[in-house]
């Protein structure tokens, strides 16, 4: 094992600190061409990435950029630079160190360019736009090491492959580049390393002690959770006392409107006025930031919180994790619970919080799980075109290239290893012309070949694809502040604004506060005291179960009693038993009741949310077929429920399965998940402009032009190569078929149907599911018929139809 | 049932589901605002780029609804085109596939606050259209009986068992039928604005286009 060399060991001397294993082994290994390190939270990873540049940087002067720092989070790579200092200068070491994101202003940027830092710390999105100026080749010719932090939060979106695309370009500028990947506890670690090579050079992974087990448990609460329901109110109290007993306790949720919603019941029964605060996606930077430094002094016994503090910002002394609602999700449990003890080899120590009866449940299977260390996960397909349509117009923004050197320098990036020419050469021509469809707009005919080289036909096009690089979909975000020049208080979704009236109340940043309107593309608010708020909506990030919690709820089914659960769930459970029953791993079972003046079927396929989304659009499918008049359906990870005009005694003949598949790509081309798949697909790829020099168009106008975009090309160009990223994403994502095929292989026709008079427990939570897709058919038509009568005759204007 | 039938100043009419307006006396077939070119005079303005099918699109239906009715008069009741330039820019098939359509009948432009002047495409140009008793322009009149126009697109919303439809449609009284527009890519003006709900008589029905016209009170 290599030993530290000075300044370095006399530094960790001084303090009487030595070097993890695994930090050496790093130092070590150096200058491998790819190394990944798994380590718990609190092991001193971000630490073992950095200590083979300071020793380089230490031993020998280096002009220029020299190691670049990529974090998921631009506050990340604030934090960094702020506890890299501290070293660096009790070492004395001549280390420039800058960071640039988002919020950098453009006169640092623009210093940063002509005299690049030693060490410069920056996110996915502001590295692409660095790679897009034509003195990229400048900025990165010296460069030697890539560190990328939290890379499984990377690995598992667009956001990590474009970042890999631009790590091909990277090494093309500086071939000596090594790269460093950090992750936390992952279920493959082989597969993130594929990802982060350089292929065909290897990347080796190195594992960390993993340290002691976590202690995690349930929260005792006096009071039973609800039925239904994300609030968890019923467990303030107990929370509380949780919070007085420990230091500093982390209280997450799962979405925003939930974290609003329980920091504000806890602030009411806050009677001993603890300081608690609140930290989420839509606040504020600056609120967010005058949280986190609060964290750091020690000045808050707890924060709620979102996945916004998933990832590791260096806190102070957070001794308990608290999670809830359900986790969704083991890997992300086990990871959250890392958060709490920021010192290696002490156990963190975790509660459980489960919202309402079913996520009792659930989170027993998820203890359970996270116990066994049991991570679930799905691999991830190849590179999505999307983002590579985006990469070669960055590139093109940067100089001339050629088709072939571009095409070599992205088959080393890890998503993109088995990309053919073809595709390639598809993707090029989308990005010069437009496509078939859109070739006869000079707008689209954005590159052209000129001596061999591909370069932009106006080089001003350049400002306006800088001013949409990225591959963050959530941006339909309107501001939030305080009428007349007030602060700033957040962002809430523009569907949300949308459903606001003047005077109505909502909840933000724990205030409550009356929206007065809107205004320029903001929403005006006021202090409004005392009064009830209307529910905060705005939903943030939704979490989707995995599959393998999903077989371990149904696993618990088949018990006859759960001595494991508290009172409550049991009888929850044994109610469900009496008037309907449960779920069973051998048989599907189907309930049909009418509620709400609609005919409802639940069907519990326990197949993982996409599977039984797809089944909603199946299903419906055939009762549509069948005369049955669907209207609706909505979908979370057990089941399906779908609701109609007419109802349904027997469900068995729905589930055939060819006919099921027959016709899916017709069915499915028409439908609005699809729709919101090519907006998505159509606005990463750059033929939908979200931000427009002097303008930024609302969500609404970008879905309208997408709507038409789509259905048009659906009727004339079904072949375009954004429609064919859109069934391969909604293949891969949200259609799930073999999954439902394996459903009904386990099934095995076994379709029982039970009529009920009314929503059945384990029902009842799905009504209160948000993503509800519509169906548009004859149920419409019908509906719309029963209507115009309705209201004719209450006008007193009907009159007999001659027809009949 | 092709279409809700009404009757007008005595003329029995029919509300077609796709938007046309069909006169069987006179075997008289209307339709409004079929803004032909709109996505090329948006991209030619700097505006959204639209792939360019409209024209086939709203073609395609006008052919559909000609061959269903047989109609021997066409009138094209304004904004047919979405601007002139967007009438010189159709392609040649396009030209060619409106002589078809204008082969052997009557064929009518009124003229349009999008498309002032004729066009060279054949046919006869007209500001309004009197055919006792009705009387064919593109913006209503407030003091005419008998009176069909277009130019508001008039859409409408009806909300029933938690879905909320919203459609193209015609809007009628003892006066006047305002039609909607048979373009592909056109909006509406929602029937409870105020430009609507002052030019229509308080009895007012709208009829909704789809597969099944039919009639509600006028959302206002």
């Amino acid at each position: 094992m290599t030993a530290l060399p000075s300044p370095l060991s006399d530094w960790f001397d001084a303090r009487g600190w030595s070097a993890h294993p695994h930090q050496l082994e790093m130092l070590a290994r150096a200058d491998e061409p790819a190394l990944l390190l798994i380590a718990p939270t609190g092991g001193g990873k971000t630490l073992a990435g950095f200590l083979p540049t300071l020793s380089e940087l230490a031993s020998e002067p280096h002009k220029g950029l020299h190691t670049l720092y990529i974090s998921p989070l631009k506050a990340l790579a604030s934090d960094i630079k702020r506890n890299l200092r501290t070293p660096v200068d009790e070492m004395g070491l001549p280390i420039r160190i800058d960071d640039r994101t988002g919020d950098t202003t453009a006169t640092r940027k623009k210093a940063q360019r002509v005299d690049p830092p030693h060490i410069l710390l920056t996110t996915p999105e502001s590295l692409a736009l660095l790679t897009s100026y034509p003195d990229a080749p400048h900025i990165f010719k010296g460069l030697q090491r890539v560190i990328v932090d939290e890379i499984h939060a990377l690995a598992e979106s667009k956001r990590g492959d474009q970042l890999f695309l631009a790590l091909s370009r990277l090494q093309t500028l500086a071939p000596g580049l090594r790269r460093v990947g950090l992750s936390a506890t992952v279920d493959r670690p082989d597969d993130i390393a594929g990802l982060l090579a350089c292929h065909p050079d290897p990347c080796a992974v190195i594992c960390a002690d993993p340290g002691p087990a976590p202690d995690i448990a349930m929260l005792d609460t006096a009071e039973a959770p609800p039925w239904s329901g994300g609030g968890a109110a019923y467990a303030i109290p107990a929370v509380l006392e949780q919070v007085k007993a420990h230091k500093t306790t982390l209280i997450f949720h799962n979405t925003r409107a939930q974290a609003e919603i329980f920091f504000h019941n806890l602030w009411l029964a806050n009677e001993d006025g603890l300081p608690i605060g609140i930290h989420h996606g839509s606040l504020d930077r600056a609120q967010r930031e005058k949280v986190e430094a609060a964290m750091v002094r020690g000045d808050l016994r707890a924060i709620v919180c979102t996945g916004s503090l998933d990832l590791g910002l260096d806190w102070g002394d957070v001794d308990l994790v608290i999670q809830v609602g359900a986790p969704k999700n083991v890997k992300r449990l086990v990871q959250r619970i890392g958060r709490a003890n920021h010192r290696y080899n002490a156990p963190s120590k975790a509660l459980l919080v489960p919202a309402n009866r079913f996520e009792v449940i659930e989170c027993h299977a998820a203890l359970a799980a996270a116990r066994e260390n049991d991570l679930d996960g799905d691999p991830r397909g190849s590179g999505p075109l999307d983002v590579l349509c985006q990469h070669i117009l960055i590139a093109a923004c940067s100089g001339p290239f050629t088709d072939d050197k571009l095409f070599s320098e992205i088959v080393s990036a890890g998503p993109y290893v088995t990309l053919s020419r073809d595709t390639f050469d598809a993707c090029l021509d989308f990005v010069a012309t437009g496509g078939y469809a859109f070739r006869t707009y000079d707008r689209w005919q954005r590159l052209q070949e000129r001596n061999g080289a591909w370069q932009l036909r106006d080089p001003r096009a350049a400002a306006r694809i800088r001013m949409n690089i990225g591959t963050i979909q959530d941006a339909d975000l309107l501001k939030v502040r305080m009428r007349g020049r007030g602060p700033a208080l957040g962002e809430v979704e523009e569907a949300f604004a949308a459903s606001l009236s003047q005077g109505d109340t909502f909840l933000i940043g724990g205030k409550i506060v009356r929206y007065e309107g809107l205004k320029e593309m903001t929403v005006e608010v006021s202090r409004d005291k005392g009064r009830k708020p209307k529910l905060a909506v705005f939903s943030g990030t939704k979490f989707a179960t995995s599959t393998q919690l999903s077989q371990r709820v149904l696993r618990m089914f088949k018990q006859r009693d759960w001595p494991e659960l508290p009172d409550h769930t049991r009888e929850w459970l044994h109610l469900q038993t009496r008037v309907s029953s449960l779920p069973q791993p051998g048989r599907l079972l189907v309930e049909s009741f009418p509620h709400d003046g609609r005919e409802h079927i639940c069907v519990y396929g326990f197949a993982g949310k996409n599977a039984q989304q797809t089944l909603g659009l199946l299903l419906t499918k055939r009762m549509e077929e069948m005369g049955l008049a669907p209207l609706g359906f909505v979908a979370t990870d057990y089941a399906t429920l779908i609701w109609g005009l007419d109802p349904i005694d027997d469900a068995a003949p729905l589930f055939d399965l060819a006919r099921l598949r027959d016709g899916l790509d017709g069915w499915l081309a028409g439908n609005a998940v699809m729709k919101r798949t090519f907006r998505g697909v159509a606005t990463i790829a750059g033929l939908i402009e979200r931000n427009m020099p002097g303008q930024r168009k609302t969500g609404r106008q970008a879905t309208f032009s997408s709507d038409i975009l789509y259905e048009t090309l659906l009727k004339y160009d079904a072949d375009h190569l954004l429609m064919q990223v859109t069934r391969t994403e909604a293949m891969r994502g949200l259609v799930d078929f073999a999954r439902i095929e394996d459903m009904a292989r386990r099934v095995h026709g076994r379709i029982e149907t039970t009529r009920l008079d009314r929503v059945t427990p384990l029902a009842a939570p799905l009504f209160l599911e948000v993503g509800k897709v519509p169906v548009q058919g004859e149920a419409e038509e019908r509906l719309l018929k029963q209507e115009t009568e309705r209201l004719m005759q209450a006008a007193g204007l009907a009159r007999p139809d001659p027809h009949l | 049932m092709d279409g809700y039938e009404f009757t007008l100043s005595g003329a029995d009419l029919q509300a077609r589901g796709s938007g046309a307006l069909y006169w069987p006396a006179r075997n008289l077939l209307c339709v409004s605002d079929l803004h032909l070119g709109k996505s090329e005079r948006l991209a030619r303005r700097g505006g959204a780029t639209l792939p360019p099918y409209e024209t086939h699109d709203t073609l395609s239906r006008l052919d559909a609804e000609l061959a269903a009715t047989e109609a021997q008069t066409v009138v094209c009741l304004g904004d047919t085109f979405d601007d002139r330039d967007a009438a010189d820019a159709l392609s040649d098939q396009e030209k060619l596939w409106i002589s078809r359509l204008q082969a052997g009948r009557r064929w009518v432009w009124i003229e349009g606050n999008h498309d002032p002047g004729p066009v060279d495409l054949g046919g006869t140009h007209l500001a309004e259209l009197p055919l006792n008793p009705l009387v064919f322009r593109h913006i209503a009149q407030v003091s005419q009986a008998g009176d069909i126009s277009g130019h508001y697109h008039p859409k409408a919303r009806l909300s029933t068992k938690g879905r909320s439809i919203t459609r193209p449609c015609f809007l009628i009284d003892g006066d006047r039928v305002i039609m909607p527009a048979f373009g592909t890519y056109t909006g509406g003006l929602h029937s409870h604005d105020t430009v609507l709900s002052d030019l229509m008589r308080e009895e007012a029905i709208a009829v909704l286009t789809g597969p099944f016209p039919a009639p509600i009170p006028m959302p206002r």
